[in-house]
């Protein structure tokens, strides 16, 4: 473990504290599949983004006033007057946008790649935690402008807690701090959202300690046989990761200065009023499929309960999915049934953002029985009926890439075990 | 296999770029003026804001506040800091308590706030038969069409079409959402002197009116797409580099 | 961002086994890619900063004018300007002739009257004691005001005369004068 560092402070420091010989480790010599493609950027991309989202908070929070009678105009007052406050401001807004698209992406990848499946079970649980997690947040974040929508949409989100019996109103009243949404909901709300990215932090270094424990999964969803089918981290990875990031920037940084208000709704700049609901409740756009989901079931319990359920299955994914195979590459059926899931949960997003009725609402009970027959009834039953195509035989030969299907054979037996 | 899922790539990407269009209320559509703030070179025409603020200033501003602005601000707008002085000297604001404990009034001063029209919300419902004038500093981003929503609204008024009854008290405009709107067709034909020359046609009125807005609403907006346009040609800049860094890291790879 | 400045840094070394000005070649793109992030990492970092200064709003309050013609000979006032006390002492004649009738060169901070003072009988001052900030004793006829005559800082027990100079005690510094003007022969604008 006692790297040989030359400079003597660095081994000083390092015999007592190895950080540098454990940064050294993480990332520098670990390694990496050698034939992991872009897709394994975006969570790279999400970890740049929630310190970008910690950094421009803290500034914001320098400004910002959680009082019901000040918010409002204390973000405006950011938004003219501070050196920069409106691009902060629309970072941090944005930011929240970035985050979303840049972890569903990483979860669908993980999705289509198998990353789920033995032995990263506890990695892909955590991730979902984090995903829960920047949900709560982003939700509370999103009442303290105090804008209409701020209001109104946590006036709808808290409410789904009174649909449970007994118990619902008193959460309700908990949650609240009163008898409706008001000044203590503002700043037990701003509390917890300075806290929670903190929480999503010490996550995500769980979430990679897992990750680097069993190793990262691959396009080709097999283990690594040795050291020629992995590259170390740095610089291969870094410098592709380094080369992606500023892509992601560029989108990023177009929606800051060139569209700011584009993912945003107008009613947001109109302060909260307690006495008027907007015509056209909508939440964000990342949560519009969860919003169709709980809108599509027709009683109160049970809509609130699907859409916790659809976040609550993923916890168990790794145990629905009876594949032994990892990749889609090499699961003929799987792979079309996953592209049926993403679009079910697209078109439940697009779903959730129209009224609640006519065709909308069918077409959110069919994207929403979709998305837990996926889950619940595809995946276990595929696993027993598909029949995979050849693995190959390693990451660094991929002797069978490109082919067709080849007939059952030497290598139509799975290369691992699970 | 591909063509199912490149059919479904299709129809969603459709679908995702169909939703902010349909998203809005479909049954009114706002016509579309060319704004010179429009693009990522956009500017602020500048002639123009001036001239919106002497239309706010002598008729919007009899019902409708500003409260975010300060006057000092209008300096954005090309005015010199004593012309900024003088406007904000033509009205009274309360301010207090003197060394004797009581409110008076003084001449505004550029750090003040634009003076509200009424002193609160139940005032000018009370003035206004019992609606309330929004205010309007942010009214181009709280509003779905933005500058062209506010465009439309002042020159959307003609007389209802037979069989709808308007209410007492009412308007009716063809793009309102009700089509029934407390607020009167107030933007007649030169009913301000354009100290420019500019003939004070109803949608010039109106377009003048939305750029002054526009601005009020998002100040920075000059600055952002100007800051927006170095970034991305620093970052496009940076990527080509990161690529050839990329590539020369990754030749002996493979 | 740091991940260039790795790569320039530790992949340099790997240019062996390639001909010389292909590694130089390289070594000059590692280290172009670098210096172009650190400008990056550098733009990104200022509006942060700047955004810690004043604000727009805070700026345009930072001037602010003081109606004198209320205060009598010997009486003294405070106003507030950019949230500091400012003292204004209408001062008698005996007070200027102590102020004046001091051995410059003795002071520990040697200053003239006539360079504090824009009207011998106006003496205007930021009343922070400039030791560590606390705000000195001496507005109110019934307050100590040292052996001076001026102001009495409570905190570390700091002098100031009649023309708000330090006199004795651990305060560095006379009573800073604030920027002013005199609109009128009863109107000041501090700032």
């Amino acid at each position: 473990m006692a790297a040989n560092y030359t400079n003597p402070i660095v081994r000083w420091i390092d015999s007592r504290l190895p950080v540098f010989t454990m940064m050294r480790h993480e990332y520098y010599d670990y390694q990496m599949p050698r034939n992991c493609n872009y897709l394994w950027s975006f969570g790279a991309f999400a970890a740049i983004t929630l310190m970008i989202m910690i950094v421009t908070g803290i500034f914001l929070a320098m400004n910002y006033t959680d009082n019901t009678l000040l918010a409002f105009t204390s973000v405006e007052r950011i938004m003219r007057d501070v050196n920069y406050g409106w691009l902060l401001r629309y970072i941090h807004m944005n930011g929240a946008s970035m985050f979303f698209i840049v972890v569903y992406i990483h979860v669908f990848r993980g999705l289509y790649y198998g990353s789920y499946k033995s032995p990263r079970e506890i990695l892909w649980m955590l991730g979902v935690v984090i995903l829960i997690l920047m949900m709560a947040t982003a939700f509370m974040g999103y009442v303290l402008p105090w804008g209409q929508m701020s209001f109104w949409g946590a006036t709808v989100i808290t409410n789904l807690f009174s649909a449970f019996p007994i118990i619902g109103d008193p959460i309700v009243t908990l949650l609240w701090g009163g008898f409706s949404i008001d000044n203590p909901t503002l700043n037990r709300f701003f509390a917890l959202h300075y806290l929670l990215p903190f929480l999503i932090l010490g996550v995500v270094v769980l979430h990679v300690a897992a990750l680097h424990i069993v190793g990262s999964n691959n396009p080709y969803g097999i283990d690594m046989k040795g050291p020629q089918d992995g590259l170390p981290f740095h610089p291969y990875f870094t410098i592709k990761d380094g080369f992606a990031l500023v892509l992601f920037f560029l989108v990023y940084a177009c929606f800051v200065f060139f569209a700011p208000n584009y993912l945003g709704h107008a009613d947001n700049y109109i302060p909260a009023n307690p006495l008027v609901t907007p015509s056209h409740i909508v939440p964000e756009w990342y949560f519009l499929p969860f919003y169709a989901m709980l809108r599509a079931v027709p009683s109160k319990l049970g809509g609130v309960l699907t859409m916790f359920s659809s976040l609550l299955v993923l916890f168990v994914l790794p145990w629905l999915d009876t594949s032994k195979i990892r990749s889609a590459k090499f699961r003929p059926i799987y792979k079309q049934f996953f592209w049926f899931l993403v679009a079910a949960c697209l078109v439940l997003g697009y779903a959730g953002s129209q009224p609640a009725e006519g065709i909308w609402l069918v077409v959110a009970r069919v994207g929403a029985v979709y998305y837990f027959f996926h889950f619940l009834i595809l995946l276990p039953l595929l696993g027993k009926l598909e029949r995979p195509l050849p693995l190959p035989t390693s990451i660094s030969e991929p002797v069978l890439k490109g082919s067709g299907p080849v007939p059952a054979g030497a290598h139509a037996k799975p290369m691992e075990k699970a | 296999m591909r063509i199912v899922k490149s059919v479904i790539l299709a129809a969603v990407l459709g679908l995702g770029l169909a939703a902010p269009v349909c998203a809005e209320e479909a049954e009114i559509s706002l016509p579309h003026v060319e704004w010179p703030h429009d693009g990522i070179f956009g500017t602020f025409d500048r002639a123009a804001a001036q001239r919106g603020f002497q239309v706010y200033k002598e008729i919007c501003s009899a019902c409708h506040s500003l409260n975010l602005l300060y006057y000092r601000d209008l300096t954005a707008l090309g005015f010199s800091d004593d012309e900024v002085k003088a406007i904000a000297a033509q009205y009274q604001v309360q301010d207090g308590p003197n060394d004797q404990g009581e409110m008076y009034d003084r001449p505004a001063l550029p750090s003040d706030h634009f003076k509200r029209p009424f002193p609160n919300d139940k005032a000018a419902r009370a003035a206004n038969n019992g609606a309330l004038p929004p205010d309007l500093s942010l009214i181009v981003k709280a509003r779905e069409g933005g500058e062209d929503y506010v465009h439309a609204m002042l020159t959307g008024f003609e007389d209802p079409p037979v069989g709808v009854k308007l209410m007492d008290g009412m308007n009716y405009n063809k793009y309102f959402p009700g089509h029934q709107m407390g607020m009167p067709p107030i933007l007649q034909p030169d009913l301000v002197t354009y100290a420019d020359g500019t003939k004070a046609t109803q949608d010039q009125m109106a377009t003048d009116v939305a750029t002054f807005l526009t601005w009020a609403a998002e100040p920075n907006l000059e600055e952002r797409k100007r800051m927006g346009v170095k970034v991305v040609l620093f970052l496009l800049v940076f990527a080509g580099l990161m690529y050839a860094v990329k590539r020369q890291v990754w030749a002996d790879a493979h | 961002m740091s991940d260039t400045t790795h790569s320039a840094g530790g992949h340099g070394g790997q240019a062996s086994g390639h001909d010389d000005e292909g590694a130089s070649r390289r070594d000059f793109l590692y280290l172009a890619t670098a210096a172009v992030g650190a400008v990056g990492v550098v733009g990104a970092v200022w509006p942060f900063v700047s955004s810690m200064n004043p604000a727009a709003d805070t700026l345009a309050l930072s001037s602010i004018d003081v109606d004198l013609s209320p205060v009598q000979v010997g009486q003294s006032i405070t106003v507030t300007w950019r949230g500091k006390p400012v003292f204004i002492r209408h001062r008698t004649a005996e007070e200027i002739a102590a102020a004046r009738d001091v051995k410059v060169a003795d002071l520990p901070d040697p200053q003239a009257d006539d360079q504090r003072v824009k009207k011998a009988e106006w003496l205007i001052l930021v009343g922070i004691c400039t030791h560590l900030g606390c705000v000195p004793l001496g507005q109110k006829n019934t307050d100590p005001r040292g052996e001076f005559g001026g102001w009495f800082c409570p905190c570390h027990g700091s002098q100031y005369d009649t023309s708000g100079r330090i006199r004795k005690g651990p305060a560095p510094a006379n009573l800073v004068v604030p920027p002013y003007a005199f609109l009128s022969d009863t109107q000041i604008r501090l700032g």
